[in-house]
């Protein structure tokens, strides 16, 4: 027994929507990351059924650029946390208030 | 023997030929990156901020040459494809090229002295402007929804991370950190939105996309339209148009001067080159689809921008506004969907470019040490400290608002013109009317330079709403300056923030030569080519005529 190709895309779409609320609502940094890290990934999944879908490899081969993005992506943003987390010993966005206007 | 070829030939893996002319600008821009911080990492003591400003010169000079022989090629040549159909080798995609090494030379010239100013030892601020400046040329030639991810990533990233360049200032971490947040999101949702869009049509080739599109007949199909949905706010968050905008004041406001102009200039550059090429040439069969959402948010651009920019108190914020507006206008052009749209939004983007990175280049200079004296009250008094920095700041802001004998008037028109050839009367009217309230703070702005220093109150501030800017008393920068007393609630604190002893005091800001020579090149720009118009609107014109179709 298979499982269809609509269900890998619902659980994309599942997971690209916890992501996606997760970065709104949540208000720690790095659970934030954490959202966009599986939005990133609910993306992959997609990739991966479209290819399987399509018989095509193209959409295989992306899912690595992605990887190698996401991973990059991840090092400078604790980076920046680091950076701030020195000044001021908390990950909260909504201690980040310095600016308004 | 057969079979035994047969099994040796099938995983023969076929190296597309790379045509490196067509990609040398970015190459000469990534790897004249990679080059200036290997040198600096193996000669300290020869290397310094003069030495890496000097290099980063030359390697933009040699990407811009690069460009025009490319250009060369192209005009003779006509538009293709290289490198597997991946790279798109056309008018339009040297047009970005040339643009971006522009906006490198300029900024690495502004930037030299803010360095030398901050105390900032290394090569990192260049290299980390030239991977991004490569990021956008990337973009610019990207013929493939995955190039175009990874130029934007290559541009996002390096922004990040020059965004908390200033580390003394507790404003650009949190500034990076925001950027960071939202540029993460908005990558992840432009990605799924590639992700749809390959579903939908089977490719992630611009071209092939396009032939798809106009082969197959797709009504209503909910997987492209879900797809072109999501890129279109993927690029809205990239470019910051309303309502995807809420992160580029804070991040303007809070990264250093020199690198929010290069921000404004080269990030908006390489995502609307991008946008420009997959939705007017891809995505033009399903416009009827997409053209009303990119109305709505050239309006709301357009409409938001103008009219809270009147109620900024600090200089960078109104910018950031400032080039919300801007960016209302620019995708006028975009709505059009014509060659003729096409066209105008690139004259756009290649003379904001002048006028952002010059106004920025003012801006850090008043800002003077710490970065910080960006409100509007330490502007006052700027014409009679130091007329010429005054006299520069208020051509460019001329400029960004419009007045004949500039670029801007004319970049202006260009867009309004393209959107009135395809009856969008509505958008071009709410366009000029924008204009016209733009033209008030940019004004007030340039009034504010030429009233004396201790006038109570800005010239044109009457016209205010008082509860506009109670925030800003708040911020560190307002407090330190509010006399000591408690910051007052109402147009008092905006006006008299800035005891006038201290601004007099404070004598003129020392202007560093080479960013005196990037703000004269803007200033030069914007006004030659504001009276001579032809060269330039000639260059975007065949840009677009060169334009793979």
């Amino acid at each position: 027994m298979s499982v269809s190709p609509g269900w890998y895309l619902g659980l994309s779409t599942v997971l690209f929507a916890i992501g996606t609320i997760g970065v709104l609502v949540r208000r720690n940094v790095l659970i934030m990351f954490m959202c966009v890290e599986l939005m990133l990934n609910a993306a992959n999944l997609a990739f991966v059924t479209f290819a399987r879908t399509l018989h095509d490899i193209g959409g295989q081969v992306l899912v690595f650029f992605v990887l190698v993005v996401a991973a990059a992506e991840v090092v400078v943003g604790l980076g920046i946390v680091v950076a701030i987390f020195r000044r001021r010993a908390s990950a909260n966005a909504d201690d980040l208030h310095l600016m308004k206007g | 023997m057969t079979t035994l070829l047969a099994t040796a030939a099938a995983p023969t893996i076929h190296v597309p030929h790379v045509d490196y002319l067509s990609i040398l600008p970015m190459l000469i821009m990534l790897g004249g990156a990679l080059l200036l911080m290997l040198v600096s990492s193996l000669f300290k003591r020869i290397m310094d901020v003069r030495a890496g400003t000097v290099a980063a010169v030359v390697v933009s000079l040699a990407a811009l040459v690069a460009a025009l022989v490319q250009w060369d090629h192209v005009a003779t040549h006509g538009p293709s494809v290289t490198i597997a159909g991946a790279i798109a080798y056309d008018g339009f995609d040297v047009f970005i090229q040339v643009t971006v090494s522009i906006a490198m030379l300029l900024t690495a010239l502004v930037g030299d002295g803010y360095l030398r100013r901050e105390g900032i030892e290394g090569p990192e601020y260049l290299v980390l402007a030239m991977v991004s400046a490569s990021g956008a040329m990337m973009m610019g030639a990207a013929n493939d929804l995955i190039v175009v991810f990874l130029g934007l990533e290559i541009l996002s990233i390096a922004l990040y991370v020059l965004a908390a360049f200033n580390h003394k200032r507790a404003e650009s971490g949190e500034a990076a950190l925001k950027y960071f947040v939202l540029g993460g999101f908005s990558s992840a949702v432009f990605l799924y939105g590639i992700a749809l869009t390959y579903g939908a049509t089977g490719t992630t080739n611009l071209v092939q996309i396009a032939n798809y599109l106009s082969r197959n007949i797709i009504v209503h199909n909910g997987v492209l339209l879900g797809g072109l949905a999501l890129l279109l706010v993927g690029f809205g968050f990239k470019v910051a148009a309303v309502p995807f905008h809420m992160w580029s004041p804070d991040v303007y406001e809070g990264s250093p001067s020199p690198v929010a102009g290069f921000m404004a200039a080269v990030a908006k550059a390489g995502a609307f080159a991008a946008l420009l090429r997959i939705f007017v040439t891809s995505f033009p069969t399903v416009r009827v689809d997409w053209q009303p959402v990119v109305w709505i948010l050239a309006l709301l651009s357009l409409v938001l921008g103008a009219v809270v920019a009147l109620n900024q108190r600090d200089v960078k914020r109104m910018m950031a506004y400032s080039s919300i507006n801007h960016v209302g206008f620019i995708l006028l052009g975009v709505e059009a969907c014509t060659a003729r749209g096409v066209s105008a939004s690139l004259y756009y983007l290649f003379t904001y470019m002048f006028l952002v990175i010059g106004s920025f280049a003012v801006i850090s200079v008043v800002a003077g040490p710490g970065d910080t004296r960006s409100q509007l009250t330490d502007y006052r008094g700027l014409a009679k400290r130091q007329p010429l920095l005054a006299l520069a700041f208020v051509v460019l802001l001329l400029g960004q608002a419009g007045a004949p004998f500039t670029t801007g008037f004319l970049a202006k028109l260009g867009v309004i013109e393209a959107s009135v050839s395809v009856q969008g009367y509505g958008l071009a009217t709410v366009a000029m009317a924008s204009a016209a309230v733009a033209a008030f703070f940019y004004l007030r702005l340039a009034a504010t330079m030429f009233s004396p220093v201790g006038a109570s109150g800005d010239p044109l501030d009457g016209n205010l709403p008082d509860t506009a800017p109670t925030a800003d008393g708040t911020t560190p920068a307002a407090t330190d300056r509010a006399d000591g007393s408690q910051p007052v609630v109402g147009l008092q604190v905006l006006t008299d923030a800035a005891p006038s002893a201290e601004v007099e005091a404070r004598g003129p800001v020392p202007v560093p030569p080479l960013t005196a020579v990037a703000v004269g090149t803007c200033v030069a720009f914007s006004v030659v080519f504001g009276i001579i118009p032809g060269p330039v609107i000639d260059f975007a014109h065949q840009a677009t005529l060169l334009l793979l179709r």
